[in-house]
C-alpha cells in the first residue's frame, strides 16, 4: 500500500517494507499491523455474519427447516463470540495502530515487537475456536455468555479448546492495550498535551485501561471453568459448595465494561468525523473527555443489571437500576455535543458522514431501549426476549460496526492514497442502513410480544416480523460485499487523494502525504501544527 | 508532553501495567471468597449457615407469632434416589426447636454418596433459619436398596423480619460418589 512513498524526508530513505509474505509475518510497523488487524477483523466479520445468516435463514419461517436445534445453539454462540472478540475488538485495535501514532505525532507504537505478537496470536486463537465446530460433540453451544453449568457440567468436550482460545485472545488484547497506553503516555509529540489529544486517542486510552482491568477477570473466570471441568473443583457447582450465580457475577464484572470497550472508540471516531463534515470545531471537547471517563467508571458498578432475574434484594435491584440509568447522563452529553457540532454547520454528506449521522441516531435508539431494560420491573418482562437482542444489536451494529465503517471510509484515502468510489460508498451506506433497520427494528416488537432468544423455532404469531427481519438480515449481510469491493478498488487506484483529503479535516494525520509514508514523524512534527480540538 | 523515546520510560509503564494485570487476575479469584462472605452475611443466595448450638434456641420463644415453614426436596438429573420430606409444612413459633426428617432411598444397584444443598426462599429469611443438626452437614452413603430417615433440628430466629410469615426450605440432592472421600465410596470406584 505505502511501499513506494519514502522520498520526502532525508531521514527515512533507508528502507521501505520487506517484500512478500515475510513483510507481514515479521513486521513491526504500526501501519502494517493496523492493516493486518483490519483485514483479520473483516474476515471474521464475514464469518460471523455467515453464521448470523444461518440463524436468520432458520428463523425465516416457523418450524425447523435447515438445521438441528443443537447446531442452532452453536451458531448463536459462535456468532456472538466471533463478532465480539474477532470482528469489533480487533477492528478498533487496528484503527488504534494505524491512527494513534499519526494523531499524536509518534514514529510508531511504543512496543513494536509486542505489537506484532499481539496480532499474530489472534489467527491462532480463532483457528482453535472455529475448529471446535468440527470436533466430536460440536463447538460451544452455551451462548456467548457461557453461563455455568451449561459451560461446565453440560458442556461439549471441545470446551477446553474454547477456554484456551479465550486465554490466547485475552493475552492478545492485554498486550494490545499495554501498547496503546505506553504509546499515548510516552510518545506524544512536543506540544501534544493531554487536552489537545484527538478524542479517538482519548477514548482509546480509557478503553485500554478498561481492557487491562477486565480481561484478566475473564481469564480468571475461564480458568475456574477449566478447574471445574478437569480438576474437580466446585467454583460454580452447587453440589460441592459453589454457586452458578457466582459465575454470572464474575462474567458480567468483565462483561459490562466489555460492552463499553466496544463503544468508546466508536465515540472517538464519530467525534473526529462530524466536525470535519460540519466544518466546525467539535462542540464541548472537555465535556466529551469527562463524559468518556464517567462512562468508564460507571461501567464497573452496573454489572448486575444483566441478572436482575437471579433474585437479589430490593436494595440491590434499586442500586443497579439507578446506577445504570445514570449512564444515560454522560452518554446524553455526548449525543448533545454531536448534534450541537452539526448545528448551523456547513454540512456535506459524504459516506463517512452518513455513517456517522446514522450512528448518532441509531445508537441513541439502542441507548433508549437500554434505559428501558434498566427499569428492574420492566426487565423481568423483557429478560431473555428478542427485545434484548434488538437492544444490543442496535448499539453494536449501527453503533460500533457503523462507526468502524465510517472510520474505514474516512481514513481510506490517507491509507491508500486514492479516493474511494463515492457512488458505491453511498450505495453501501443506504443498503446497510435500510437492511439493518429491517433486520433489528421488528425484533423490538417480537421481544415485547414474548419471543424468547436463542430458540430455533417460534409460535406462529411471530412469523411476519421474523420474515421481515430475515429479509433485512440478508440485505445487510450481502451489502457488506460492496464494502469489500470498494476497499479493493480503492487500493488498486482511483482519483489521487490530497494530503488533507477532506476540506474540513483537522489533525496531524492530515499533515502527512497521502498515502501515509511507511515511516512518519521520525522527527516530531512542528508544534505549531498542533491545535486545540 | 514528553517525547522521551528512551526504552526506560516504556519499561516503567509496562511494568506497572503488567502488575495491574496480575492484580486484576488475582482480584477475579478474590471475588470468590468475597462472594461467599457477602452471601453469608446477607443470605443473598438463600444458603443457610453452618451448625448452631442448641443453647441459642429456646431462650426467647415468641409465643405470639406463628411462621409456616414449607419443606421441599429436589434431586438433580443424575441422581436416581427417592427423596422426600416427612411432612409438607409445619407451623412453628420463632425460637422453638423443631425436628423434621427427610426420607431417602437408593433404588439403584450401586453404592452411592449423596450431598444435600439447602436453599431458603425468600432469601431474606435464610440468615434466620438456624440448624442445630442437619443431614446437609454430612455426606450420605446408601447401599443399594437401603433407606434412611435423615433428621433436621432447627429453629427460627425471633428476629425474622415481621413481613415474613411463610418460608420455604428446599434441599437439592446431588450425586457426589465420584468426588467423595468416603472409604466405601472409594472402594466402589
Amino acid at each position: 500500500m505505502s511501499a513506494t512513498h519514502t522520498i520526502s524526508d532525508a531521514h527515512d530513505h533507508h528502507h521501505g517494507p520487506a517484500k512478500g509474505l515475510t513483510r507481514w509475518l515479521y513486521t513491526t510497523n504500526h501501519k502494517d499491523i493496523g492493516s493486518l488487524y483490519l483485514w483479520f477483523s473483516f474476515t471474521m466479520f464475514l464469518l460471523g455474519g455467515a453464521f448470523a445468516l444461518v440463524i436468520r435463514a432458520e428463523l425465516f419461517q416457523p418450524g425447523l427447516q435447515f438445521i438441528e436445534p443443537a447446531f442452532f445453539n452453536q451458531m448463536t454462540t459462535m456468532h456472538g463470540l466471533i463478532m465480539v472478540f474477532g470482528a469489533v475488538m480487533p477492528a478498533f485495535v487496528g484503527l488504534a495502530n494505524w491512527l494513534i501514532p499519526l494523531m499524536i505525532g509518534a514514529p510508531d507504537m511504543a512496543l513494536p515487537r509486542m505489537n506484532n505478537w499481539s496480532f499474530w496470536l489472534l489467527p491462532f486463537a480463532f483457528t482453535i475456536m472455529v475448529s471446535t465446530m468440527f470436533m466430536e460433540g460440536g463447538g460451544p453451544n452455551f451462548g456467548w455468555t457461557f453461563y455455568a453449568p451449561l459451560s461446565t457440567t453440560y458442556a461439549p468436550p471441545s470446551t477446553t479448546f474454547f477456554i484456551f482460545a479465550v486465554h490466547v485472545m485475552g493475552a492478545s488484547s492485554i498486550m494490545g492495550s499495554i501498547n496503546v497506553i505506553a504509546t499515548i503516555l510516552n510518545m506524544r509529540a512536543p506540544g501534544m498535551t493531554f487536552m489537545k489529544m484527538p478524542l479517538f486517542v482519548w477514548t482509546w486510552l480509557i478503553t485500554a485501561y478498561l481492557l487491562i482491568a477486565v480481561m484478566p477477570v475473564l481469564a480468571g473466570v475461564v480458568t475456574m471453568m477449566l478447574f471445574d471441568i478437569h480438576f474437580g473443583t466446585s467454583f460454580f457447582n452447587a453440589a460441592g459448595g459453589g454457586d452458578p450465580v457466582l459465575f454470572q457475577h464474575l462474567f458480567w464484572f468483565f462483561g459490562h465494561p466489555e460492552v463499553y470497550i466496544m463503544i468508546l472508540p466508536a465515540f472517538g471516531i464519530v467525534s473526529a468525523i462530524i466536525p470535519t463534515f460540519a466544518r466546525k470545531r467539535l462542540f464541548g471537547y472537555d465535556s466529551m473527555v469527562y463524559a468518556t471517563a464517567s462512562i468508564a467508571f460507571l461501567s464497573f458498578i452496573v454489572w448486575a443489571h444483566h441478572m436482575f432475574t437471579v433474585g437479589m434484594p430490593l436494595a440491590g435491584q434499586l442500586f443497579f437500576m439507578y446506577a445504570t440509568m445514570l449512564i444515560a447522563v454522560p452518554t446524553g452529553v455526548k449525543v448533545f455535543n454531536w448534534v450541537a457540532t452539526m448545528f448551523r454547520g456547513a454540512m456535506t454528506f459524504e459516506t463517512p458522514m452518513l455513517f456517522a449521522i446514522a450512528f448518532v441516531v441509531l445508537f441513541t435508539m439502542g441507548g433508549f431501549t437500554g434505559v428501558m431494560l434498566a427499569i428492574t420491573p420492566a426487565d423481568f418482562q423483557y429478560h431473555d426476549t428478542y427485545f434484548v437482542v434488538a437492544h444490543f444489536h442496535y448499539v453494536l451494529v449501527p453503533g460500533a460496526v457503523f462507526s468502524i465503517m465510517a472510520a474505514a471510509y474516512y481514513w481510506l484515502p490517507k491509507w491508500t492514497g486514492y479516493m474511494y468510489d463515492e457512488t458505491l460508498g453511498k450505495l453501501h451506506f443506504w443498503l446497510s442502513f435500510i437492511g439493518v433497520n429491517l433486520l433489528f427494528f421488528p425484533q423490538h416488537f417480537l421481544g415485547l410480544a414474548g419471543m424468547p432468544r436463542r430458540i430455533p423455532d417460534y409460535a406462529l404469531q411471530f412469523a411476519n416480523f421474523n420474515w421481515i427481519s430475515s429479509v433485512g438480515g440478508f440485505l445487510f449481510g450481502f451489502s457488506q460485499l460492496i464494502l469489500l469491493f470498494v476497499v479493493i478498488k480503492c487500493i488498486r487506484g482511483g482519483k489521487k487523494a490530497t494530503d488533507q483529503v477532506w476540506e474540513g479535516a483537522q489533525g496531524l494525520e492530515w499533515t502527512v502525504p497521502s498515502p501515509a509514508p511507511y515511516h512518519t514523524f521520525e522527527t516530531p512534527p512542528d508544534p505549531k501544527l498542533i491545535h486545540a480540538q | 508532553m514528553s517525547n522521551d523515546l528512551s526504552p526506560q520510560n516504556n519499561k516503567i509503564v509496562v511494568r506497572k501495567l503488567l502488575l495491574a494485570v496480575v492484580g486484576m487476575f488475582a482480584f477475579g479469584f478474590a471475588l470468590v471468597p468475597l462472594y461467599d462472605v457477602i452471601c453469608d452475611l446477607t443470605g443473598l443466595n438463600g444458603k443457610t449457615g453452618g451448625r448452631v448450638s442448641e443453647a441459642e434456641a429456646g431462650i426467647l420463644v415468641d409465643e405470639q407469632r406463628v411462621v409456616t415453614v414449607q419443606f421441599m426436596a429436589h434431586h438433580n438429573a443424575e441422581m436416581g434416589w427417592n427423596f422426600e420430606p416427612s411432612i409438607a409444612q409445619l407451623s412453628v413459633r420463632p425460637g422453638e426447636v423443631n425436628i423434621v426428617s427427610y426420607r431417602v432411598t437408593n433404588p439403584g444397584t450401586d453404592v452411592m454418596v449423596g450431598q444435600a444443598i439447602p436453599s431458603v426462599a425468600p432469601n431474606a429469611a435464610a440468615a434466620h433459619l438456624n440448624k442445630i443438626e442437619c443431614f446437609c452437614f454430612e455426606e450420605q452413603l446408601l447401599q443399594p436398596g437401603e433407606s434412611a430417615d435423615m433428621p433436621i433440628r432447627f429453629f427460627i430466629d425471633p428476629e425474622l423480619p415481621a413481613s415474613i410469615t411463610k418460608l420455604t426450605l428446599s434441599y437439592t440432592l446431588y450425586d457426589i460418589t465420584e468426588k467423595s472421600d468416603n472409604v466405601q465410596a472409594i472402594a466402589v470406584r
